[in-house]
């Protein structure tokens, strides 16, 4: 017989974060912690003060001749390919002629230390000729400049079902950009190896492509750069593709001194430089019935990319492939643009334009239940995925696990929906300035990368003969609890307590190849990669125990071998299988299976299942001057089999309250010349403590993932981003309140400004 | 060239500098020349809290030691002199190897995530957890207030006010307030302190004649109080200071008392004592006073500093000019005293000759049938700056408008009276015809502004509104209570559970 562990699920679930000790005693290393090497010098950016420019002259001298200044490096000074694009090679690493936003990287100071480097960045003149710029999606998408082409997924007959349709509704809408604000800002340092080598230690998601972006800036091979990465201060996804340019330049510069360099962004720099999530405009036309049954819809997304695609791509089939959100859409077309502009390259962003997609078909949604006066809740439900029929996503993958009507249900129970709703329109009729507003949003979020082949990992598990194990895996820890997932991932199928598992960091020269940490995918495919290597250690450590103890029942549990009737400690196990000449390491590897996709006609199985929630949020406005405040909210997330349940609702809670961020408070503000105006925590809000709700229930849907996946889990990084839809669509009911009813005109971020103007427009409408 | 050095405490032991820039920063100084990298810059400018640090001071005639949050990325070195810091490192000493009880609480309430702001968190808490005379149990306000200036981009804060909650219950953890006293006794100076280096000076004098004369013989030296605006000149301008002098050391400077029907407040003291003062003799600014700034920014800047600086979205002088407060300016010519209002000529320019500085700031006390306000419009509740920000005081006499005062931030080049709107209201019944004549009126005072803040108008929109919501807080006719103008208090009242 096989060997198996008696370890249930559920066994270690409350485990804290892997280096929570760490965290809190402030020895956790972050890449600037790490002790620098004799001789380090820090590198600075010289940025273009202009949108879309000629550069005619670069003046150096005064930065040249600056305090501390020991080299100033320009584009023709790399060495290979100045490009750090992760898809379409358009991403120059310095500007090279022509500058295509204000805060693009033209020059490289590097100094003996920090605050030199930054000085002197300040002190070059660079000369411009002007040319003309495109700020927002909207112009660019007037002048027809894409960084790609427009993608259309038509099913159905969606104009002639609209057409038909009892009632029309159409409009315009946007929902606006949000900055990632990750606590430690972009950093790389980069150290020459002998024979032209580089260790580079960068704050990324995805160290396999640092690799290969440096590789190709210094004209090398991919085996003579090592990337390291212990741990990141948050992500979001903006150190996906985005650490390139950083993790490029601190290379180059340590490969043309032959000295160990530094790149930190200060965070106004960071803001100026990098990409945030993309800012989407719709149009949109839907036809539906009495009953607020869609029967068809159209929608145009125009997202506003910048400079160069980047990820704009995947971003905007995301945002295809989430327009249905939880609801059967049988007739429908939809576009989507990704519009060139002047600005900051768009990127990666928890969620990676599933939010985006989602929240169009639930403003479409609010604004039918408004035009026919029903219960939002009510509209929504009807319009849901039914189960064994009207099941067909638009591109083409069936929802098979579909959870959504009994979560749904369960949490309009929980949460008292329908008392509290009834409670607050009688509190609204008595509160003259105040209002009140509620709702319940849904979440279905597909889960696996859109890409086919990135559906990978690898991982590798060294036992040591006293019984410790280490782990190493191609998943990179950004605080989302991945590390401590594969420790419980490994410990559980070793039968040994997580404490004897370590990880180490990830690094390229121990697994090769490996994908960005995102899509919410780190758990699963790394997870399921060291399972892998932890059951073939096992299975080899149980062949000799049978050998050794004559026995064929074995079984790995609690720190101990037990072989028929005898427990022997794992690590006098492990000591005599070393002995015996057994491997005790292995590497292991996952492809997710069933996966295919069809780029050309956005068709397919891209993902390996769905994630389901549901939030319910009531919040209060005020009607004079547009604030808002988060009362309570009740959210009720579908983790599958929790691995951990504690990391899982840590997710969750972090996903909403970052959602709500984007949704209600986050602006993101260029001036007339492209700048960036909000470039600072002084100027981008992003939600404080006081911003927590003070009731704030937050439970798992517990019930085993479908699909195979790690110990049946389901990934959890970005589906509860979406459950702040609540948030933004309590607001609009609170607005529709304060109007007496009609569909407010409300944008996002819901500022307090934005209240204000939608309550003013719905009011004039109404009595104009 | 003679330099004082400066001493003060790192973590309980007695240090020493003598050769760094006046202005570096205390977290430079932390990460770069101690090796302690716990401590985390986040933005470099005070509005993150990944560095915050506690500071130790013996205050007032009985040398009392009091802790206090500070942003380490905002504080000059030198500054620091004769205080004891302390940083994330120590608490780990402080608990014999073992964590803190704040420590442990954040790890079993699973407090971190990414863990790049926690040390700033656990340093907050910390500063909570040893306070002299706190209660056992803080109430949600008092932990909301003690993070409102730490940003965590990962949690949603719930797990962290958690452990908050959590770290009063595990077995308490002393410090020893007593012997850290005693370390800073051993540290205090009599005399001034003059630090020299190369790329500048600073100079700590103990007295208002001394400030008088440094002022008058280095007319172009920057006076330094809190340094939660300078620190950013040096961290995102790169401005080089050559002399700096530190008003923060001065007695005349940090007193604050009662004067016939006057609160007078010294240009050093806190904002965080003095708006404790100022809520104590007006209510109305308690939600002004934990709006005004993070609990670290409170405690490092001054009230003097923010007249002085005299920001046209300053948050205070729209309540202070509203009540009719005056500035007291010193030189060694003398004093005089101004109306606040009058102190603001334009966009950051000052009645305020060269050789002269902000003494103290006296604010009339309350008067018989005066009723005041003072609304902040910001997109966060915590820690921002405002879109608009209106202080408004009128008296009733027999039912009629006397002595209107009103002030708005955020509309002009500065901070100022509305004085259209003011003699809307002179005279006249605190009715809704007038209310809608004195809305009027506003366009007649301010053109604000567009920028990322708010439009102008908005800003327009909700100066008015503010106006309608101080009058339907205090008009004689049934006038609504806060929580139902206040989304804020709403929140924290009724409506909460």
């Amino acid at each position: 017989m096989n060997a198996s562990n008696d370890l249930k699920p559920g066994v270690d679930t409350a485990l804290p974060h892997e280096s929570a000790a760490l965290h809190v005693s402030g020895e956790a290393t972050y890449v600037d912690d790490i002790p620098e090497l004799a001789g380090t010098l820090h590198a600075a950016l010289g940025l273009s003060s202009q949108a879309h420019a000629r550069i005619d002259v670069i003046d150096l001298e005064a930065v040249r001749s600056a305090e501390g200044v020991v080299a100033v490096l320009l584009a023709e000074d790399i060495p290979g390919r100045n490009d750090c694009g992760p898809i379409i090679h358009d991403d120059p690493i310095l500007a090279s002629g022509e500058v295509f936003y204000v805060g693009q990287p033209v020059f490289v100071v590097i100094a003996r230390s920090h605050d030199q480097a930054r000085r002197a960045a300040r002190k070059a003149t660079i000369r411009y000729t002007p040319l003309p710029a495109l700020l927002t999606a909207a112009e660019a998408r007037s002048a027809g400049v894409f960084v790609l082409p427009p993608m259309r997924l038509t099913v159905g007959s969606p104009a002639q079902r609209i057409a038909h349709a009892p009632h029309r509704l159409s409009g315009a809408w946007s929902v606006g950009g949000q900055e990632h604000f990750y606590l430690e800002g972009q950093i790389a340092y980069a150290a020459p190896l002998e024979g032209g080598g580089i260790r580079l230690w960068s704050s990324t998601q995805h160290p396999s492509e640092m690799q290969l972006v440096v590789s190709h800036a210094l004209g090398i091979e991919a085996n003579r750069i090592v990337v390291e990465m212990r741990r990141m201060g948050g992500g979001f996804g903006g150190k996906e593709s985005q650490s390139a340019l950083i993790s490029c330049v601190a290379a180059v510069a340590a490969a043309r001194l032959g000295k160990p360099v530094k790149l930190r962004l200060d965070r106004d720099d960071d803001f100026m430089i990098t990409g945030k999530r993309h800012d989407f405009d719709y149009l949109y036309e839907v036809g539906f019935d009495d009953e607020g049954r869609i029967h068809g819809a159209r929608v145009e997304m125009t997202a506003r990319a910048g400079f160069s695609a980047d990820l704009s791509g995947p971003v905007a089939t995301r945002a295809v492939c989430h327009f249905d959100n939880a609801y059967y859409l049988g007739d429908v077309d939809i576009q989507a643009f990704c519009a060139r502009t002047h600005t900051q390259s768009n990127t990666a962003f928890r969620g990676f334009g599933g939010p985006q997609g989602a929240i169009a078909i639930e403003y479409i949604l609010d604004s039918v239940a408004r035009r026919l006066g029903l219960d939002p809740l009510e509209v929504r439900r009807r319009n849901f995925y039914g189960v064994g029929e009207r099941n067909r996503t638009p591109y083409g993958q069936l929802v098979e696990d579909n959870l959504i009507h009994d979560l749904v249900a369960r949490l309009e129970r929980t949460s008292d929906y329908a008392a509290r709703r009834a409670e607050i329109a009688r509190w609204n009729g008595e509160s003259p300035v105040l209002k009140r507003g509620i709702a319940l949003t849904p979440v279905k979020f597909g889960i696996s990368f859109n890409l086919t082949h990135l559906n990978q990992a690898g991982a590798l598990v060294h036992v040591y003969t006293d019984g410790s194990v280490l782990v190493n895996h191609g998943g990179t820890e950004m605080g989302q609890g991945l590390h401590t997932k594969v420790c419980q991932v490994v410990a559980r199928t070793l039968g040994v307590s997580p404490s004897r598992v370590r990880i180490s960091a990830t690094d390229t020269s121990k697994v090769a190849n490996t994908s960005a940490t995102a899509a919410s995918t780190g758990a699963d495919l790394n997870g399921k990669a060291a399972e892998a290597a932890a059951l073939r250690i096992r299975e080899r450590l149980a062949d000799f125990a049978r050998r050794r103890y004559g026995n064929t029942d074995v079984r790995f549990a609690e720190d101990r071998v037990m072989i028929g009737g005898t427990a022997v400690d794992f690590a006098a196990l492990v000591a005599e299988a070393y002995t015996d000449r057994v491997q005790l390491w292995s590497e292991g590897f996952y492809a997710t299976p069933g996966l295919h996709w069809d780029r050309d006609t956005l068709s397919g199985r891209p993902f390996h299942y769905f994630a389901y929630g549901a939030a319910v949020s009531e919040v209060v406005i005020d009607t004079l001057t547009g604030e808002s405040r988060l009362l309570r909210a009740d959210l009720l997330h579908d983790a599958g089999t929790s691995i951990n349940p504690s990391i899982d609702i840590g997710q969750i809670e972090g996903g909403f309250i970052q959602g709500m961020g984007w949704l209600t408070m986050e602006e993101l503000h260029w001036n007339a010349d492209g700048r960036l105006t909000t470039h600072a925590p002084s100027t981008y809000k992003i939600p404080a403590v006081s911003d927590c709700p003070a009731t704030f229930h937050v439970r798992l849907y517990d019930a085993p993932n479908g699909a195979d996946t790690i110990f049946r889990s389901k990934a959890v990084g970005e589906p509860p981003l979406l459950l702040a839809f609540s948030v933004f669509f309590a607001i609009r009911d609170a607005i529709a309140a304060a109007a007496g009813g009609g569909l407010p005109p409300l944008r996002a971020p819901a500022t307090p400004e934005a209240v204000l103007d939608a309550l003013e427009a719905l009011r004039q409408e109404r009595t104009g | 060239m003679r330099s004082d050095p400066i001493r003060l405490l790192l973590n309980g032991r007695a240090v020493t500098v003598r050769d760094i820039a006046p202005a570096t920063s205390l977290l430079t100084w932390l990460r770069t020349q101690q090796s302690l990298t716990g401590s985390k810059e986040g933005c470099a400018e005070g509005d993150c809290g990944a560095c915050t640090v506690v500071v130790g001071e013996l205050t007032g005639p009985e040398r009392r030691l009091g802790l206090v949050t500070v942003n380490a990325c905002i504080q000059f070195v030198p500054a620091l002199d004769g205080k004891a810091v302390f940083t994330v490192e120590y608490l780990r000493e402080q608990a014999e190897g073992l964590l803190h009880p704040v420590q442990q609480a954040m790890v079993d309430c699973h407090g971190s995530q990414c863990g790049f702001c926690t040390p700033g968190f656990v340093m907050s808490l910390w500063g909570l957890y040893h306070q002299p005379g706190r209660p056992n149990a803080p109430d949600r306000d008092t932990l909301l207030d003690a993070l409102s200036g730490n940003l965590c981009r990962c949690t949603g804060y719930r797990p962290i006010l958690d452990a908050a909650q959590r770290m009063f219950e595990l077995p308490q953890l002393p410090l020893d307030h007593d012997a850290i006293r005693e370390a800073l006794l051993a540290l205090d100076r009599d005399d001034s302190l003059d630090y020299r280096h190369p790329e500048g000076r600073f100079v700590a004098p103990r007295t208002l004649r001394e400030l008088g004369q440094l002022k008058a013989a280095h007319p172009e030296a920057t006076l330094l109080a809190g340094c939660t605006d300078i620190g950013l000149w040096v961290n995102k301008q790169f401005r080089r200071l050559e002399t700096l002098i530190h008003v923060g050391r001065i007695d005349e400077l940090l007193r604050m008392e009662t004067v016939g029907d006057r609160l007078v407040i010294g240009a050093a003291v806190s904002l965080e004592q003095a708006y404790e003062r100022l809520a104590d003799a007006y209510p109305e600014l308690r939600d002004l006073w934990k709006r005004f700034a993070s609990v670290p920014i409170r405690n490092a800047g001054t009230l003097g500093g923010n007249i002085a600086n005299g920001s046209p979205i300053g948050d205070s002088m729209p309540a202070l000019i509203a009540l009719g407060a005056e500035v007291v300016l010193s030189s060694v010519r003398g004093t005089r005293r101004l109306a606040l209002e009058g102190f603001y000529l334009d966009y950051m320019k000052k009645d305020l000759a060269p050789d002269e500085f902000v003494a103290a700031l006296e604010v009339p006390l309350a008067s018989h049938g005066q009723v005041f306000r003072c609304y902040k419009v910001s997109k966060r509740h915590d820690s921002d700056i405002s879109a608009v920000c209106g202080g408004f005081s009128l008296t009733l006499v027999r039912g009629v408008i006397r002595n209107a005062r009103i002030a708005y931030g955020g509309m002009a080049a500065t901070v100022r009276r509305a004085f259209h709107v003011e003699q809307a209201l002179e005279g006249r019944p605190w009715d809704e015809d007038t209310l809608a004549f004195a809305m009027n009126e506003l366009a007649r005072d301010y053109t604000p502004l567009s920028d990322m803040r708010a439009s102008a108008g908005y800003r327009s929109r909700v100066a008015a509104n503010l106006l309608r919501r101080f009058h339907l807080e205090t008009r004689p006719e049934a006038p609504l209570s806060e929580a139902r103008t206040s989304v804020f208090a709403a929140a924290n009242g009724a409506l909460a559970g």
